[in-house]
């Protein structure tokens, strides 16, 4: 019997033995979905042998409740700023080992200074893409419904009920995301986008109950093939994302213009920041991912595929002119002065939020 | 010697049950009375095995009912419960109309036929449960086969909106649980006894009153099995209603999944959780009491 047991452990030690060279070095990464050019991945792996894993989410609530729960078995991360700053608070990332990381002279200085809010120093992590939270509509389906003065370039197009009552037939996505849709809400009305005073935040409450009937969908990732098909007309949607759905109306060829505007009152700029998780089971794969990404050609090859902007100055040379010489991408800098930013709710205003969210989307 | 085997017989479903749901149950529960912290894990506070039994004593000291109080204080929360039990309860009864007569013809298919049947039935689940319910959006969608269907039959002229309403929600869950209620029906009535249909004939009912009266009360463990089967995991549902419902469907699994991700408040999650437990587990179990006793009476 004990002769059995050891002769078993011993083909065991064996069969580990064997496997264990056979294993290649792996970085795991979890970032947004449709979020990079998939040729960038194997070109990283033919680089440095090293093999990608690389899984995608659509929120970044998704994202925060598996790095809070430990242990995610992901090297490299994609939180957007105001997440960010609280998973460094948690303690969930370790700091950048930048000798390690030479392509950081290609960053550009004005969004490391932006980033520099959430992650002072910019010692935790890089800047991914950047864009913003705007409409994205169904050009001819709007002017249809409501004129060739249609307001689509103003938050009234979403959040004054008239307009949305016309909307609804050809159907309507908003983001499911409460942290980027009540500043906007907040900025329509004239407020400070970024309060996180309960008594202002409740502002917004009325304004969205009020246009809910008509919202087929709280939807964060959806709209880019429902625009892009033709089943709904209008979406509150991350810059990039519009883009890529006009993108694939084009490639279809399905007669569907699809626009993307950044609404005249003003738009939430927002940062999504690549960094290491603090358990991160390969830390030096990880930053030769992140060295990778911050190559002025691969950044750039990046950008070209998603349409948005990115943190990098040097890959602006690489840029095609249908991402660096547009204003939806690249906002020029009358835009950019309307751009406005936020920073995390606590604990206590956090579930203030979600639970106004909750009763705004079930209309109770 | 008998003694030791037969305890030794209870001892492993026993086990299991510890392991697999006592053990699950109580870590819920220390969550639930704990409070939510920025950490990693995100609350507070956490067993200190190191420091023994200081540690378990200061775990004990921290424990509140707050999580509860929170959620008695929001009417959120029982309208959520409320709802749930609502569209469980509907689609139970979809589930069991249309799976009923399902059961009922396999029961009576010719003896050859009913291996071919039952694999039919057990089918689907040779696919991933998310590719089936992907393939409804493809089905229900506004360009969706359903809907050109129609329209190639001239029987609509607009698209029919049923993608993100409650009417998708419910085609999901009684597409999904189906088979859940459809085998322990087959089961039980497979194993009855024609001649008991024939005498009930014999004695006069007309063949409808023979289902009511023998076939029915007969089918009856079945049914029951059926129902709980499908009932219990669609009060709990959160991936048919997120990906076929609109944002309207309220459901309880759907304000967990706000606790616990947007709140990241697994302490309150977690109380949502045992609440949920609770008001299954004491209805289910008064039932199957009252179900007893009246075996007992009968015998």
């Amino acid at each position: 019997m004990i002769r059995n047991t050891t002769k078993l452990l011993g083909a065991a030690t064996l069969a580990l033995s064997l496997a264990l060279p056979a294993l290649a070095e792996e970085v795991r990464v979890y970032n947004w979905s449709d979020y990079i050019d998939e040729e960038l991945l194997a070109k990283f792996e033919a680089e440095t042998g090293i093999k990608l894993i690389y899984d995608v989410f659509d929120s970044n609530e998704v994202l925060e409740t598996k790095l809070l729960a430990g242990s995610t078995g992901y090297d490299v991360v994609v939180p957007s700023g105001t997440f960010l700053q609280r998973q460094i608070s948690a303690g969930a990332f370790q700091k950048l080992d930048k000798t390690k990381l030479p392509n950081l002279k290609n960053m550009w200085a004005d969004i490391a200074e932006r980033t520099a809010v959430y992650d002072p120093g910019n010692d935790y992590s890089i800047n991914y893409m950047w864009g913003t939270t705007g409409i994205g509509y169904n050009v001819g389906k709007v002017a249809e419904v409501l004129g060739e003065d249609a307001p689509a370039n103003s938050l009234a197009l979403l959040f004054d009920p008239a307009n949305m009552e016309k909307l609804a037939a050809c159907g309507v996505h908003i983001l499911d995301a409460p942290t980027e849709v009540i500043p906007a809400v907040l900025r329509y009305l004239g407020e400070n986008p970024d309060s996180h005073d309960p008594d202002v935040l409740a502002k917004a409450e009325p304004i969205l109950k009020a246009i809910v009937p008509y919202v087929r969908k709280f939807h964060s990732s959806e709209y880019i093939n429902a625009l892009a098909n033709g089943e709904i007309c209008v979406a509150f949607g991350w810059s990039g994302d519009v883009l890529q759905a006009r993108d694939r109306a084009a490639e279809a060829d399905n007669g569907i213009e699809i626009a993307y505007s950044i609404p005249k009152e003003g738009a939430m700029l927002w940062f999504d920041q690549m960094a290491i998780t603090v358990d991160a089971p390969n830390p030096d794969g990880a930053h030769k991912f992140l060295n990778f990404i911050m190559d002025a050609e691969n950044a750039a090859a990046a950008s070209n595929y998603v349409y948005y902007a990115n943190g990098n100055l040097a890959s602006q040379e690489f840029l095609v002119e249908d991402v660096i010489a547009d204003t939806a991408i690249y906002p020029d800098a009358e835009t950019v002065k309307n751009l406005f930013s936020t920073t995390p709710y606590d604990q206590k205003v956090q579930k203030i939020v979600t639970r106004m969210w909750t009763a705004i989307k079930t209309g109770s | 010697m008998g003694n030791t085997r037969r305890l030794f017989l209870i001892l492993v479903p026993y086990s299991w049950l510890l392991l697999l749901f006592l053990v699950p149950f109580a870590i819920v529960l220390k969550i639930s009375l704990s409070d939510s912290a920025l950490a990693i894990p995100p609350y507070t506070p956490t067993l200190d095995l190191s420091a023994g039994w200081a540690g378990i004593k200061a775990l004990f000291a921290d424990f509140d009912f707050e999580n509860y109080a929170w959620l008695a204080e929001d009417n959120l929360y029982w309208k959520a419960y409320l709802s749930s039990l609502w569209i469980a309860a509907l689609s139970t009864l979809l589930a069991l109309m249309v799976g009923f007569p399902i059961a009922y013809g396999m029961a009576r298919a010719p003896e050859e036929w009913r291996p071919t049947l039952m694999m039919l039935v057990i089918l689907p689940f040779w696919t991933s449960f998310l590719i089936r319910v992907y393939s409804w959006i493809g089905i229900l969608g506004q360009n969706g086969y359903l809907n050109q269907l129609l329209e190639w039959l001239g029987l609509i002229d607009e698209p029919l909106i049923i993608l993100n309403t409650p009417i998708a929600v419910y085609i999901g869950i009684v597409y999904t649980y189906l088979p859940f209620m459809v085998l322990p029906i087959y089961a039980t009535l497979e194993k009855l006894d024609a001649d008991l249909l024939e005498a009930a004939e014999d004695l006069g009912c007309s063949r409808f009153q023979a289902f009511w009266l023998v076939t029915f009360p007969l089918s009856r463990p079945g049914v029951i099995a059926g129902c709980f089967l499908v009932f219990i995991p669609v009060v709990g549902e959160f991936v048919i209603p997120s990906l076929l419902g609109g944002s309207k469907t309220l459901m309880i699994g759907k304000v967990l999944w706000d606790e616990f991700f947007a709140n990241r408040d697994w302490p309150v999650a977690s109380a949502v959780a045992v609440l949920l437990l609770l008001i299954l587990i004491i209805p289910i179990v008064l039932f199957q009491r009252q179900q007893q006793r009246q075996q007992e009476a009968e015998q």
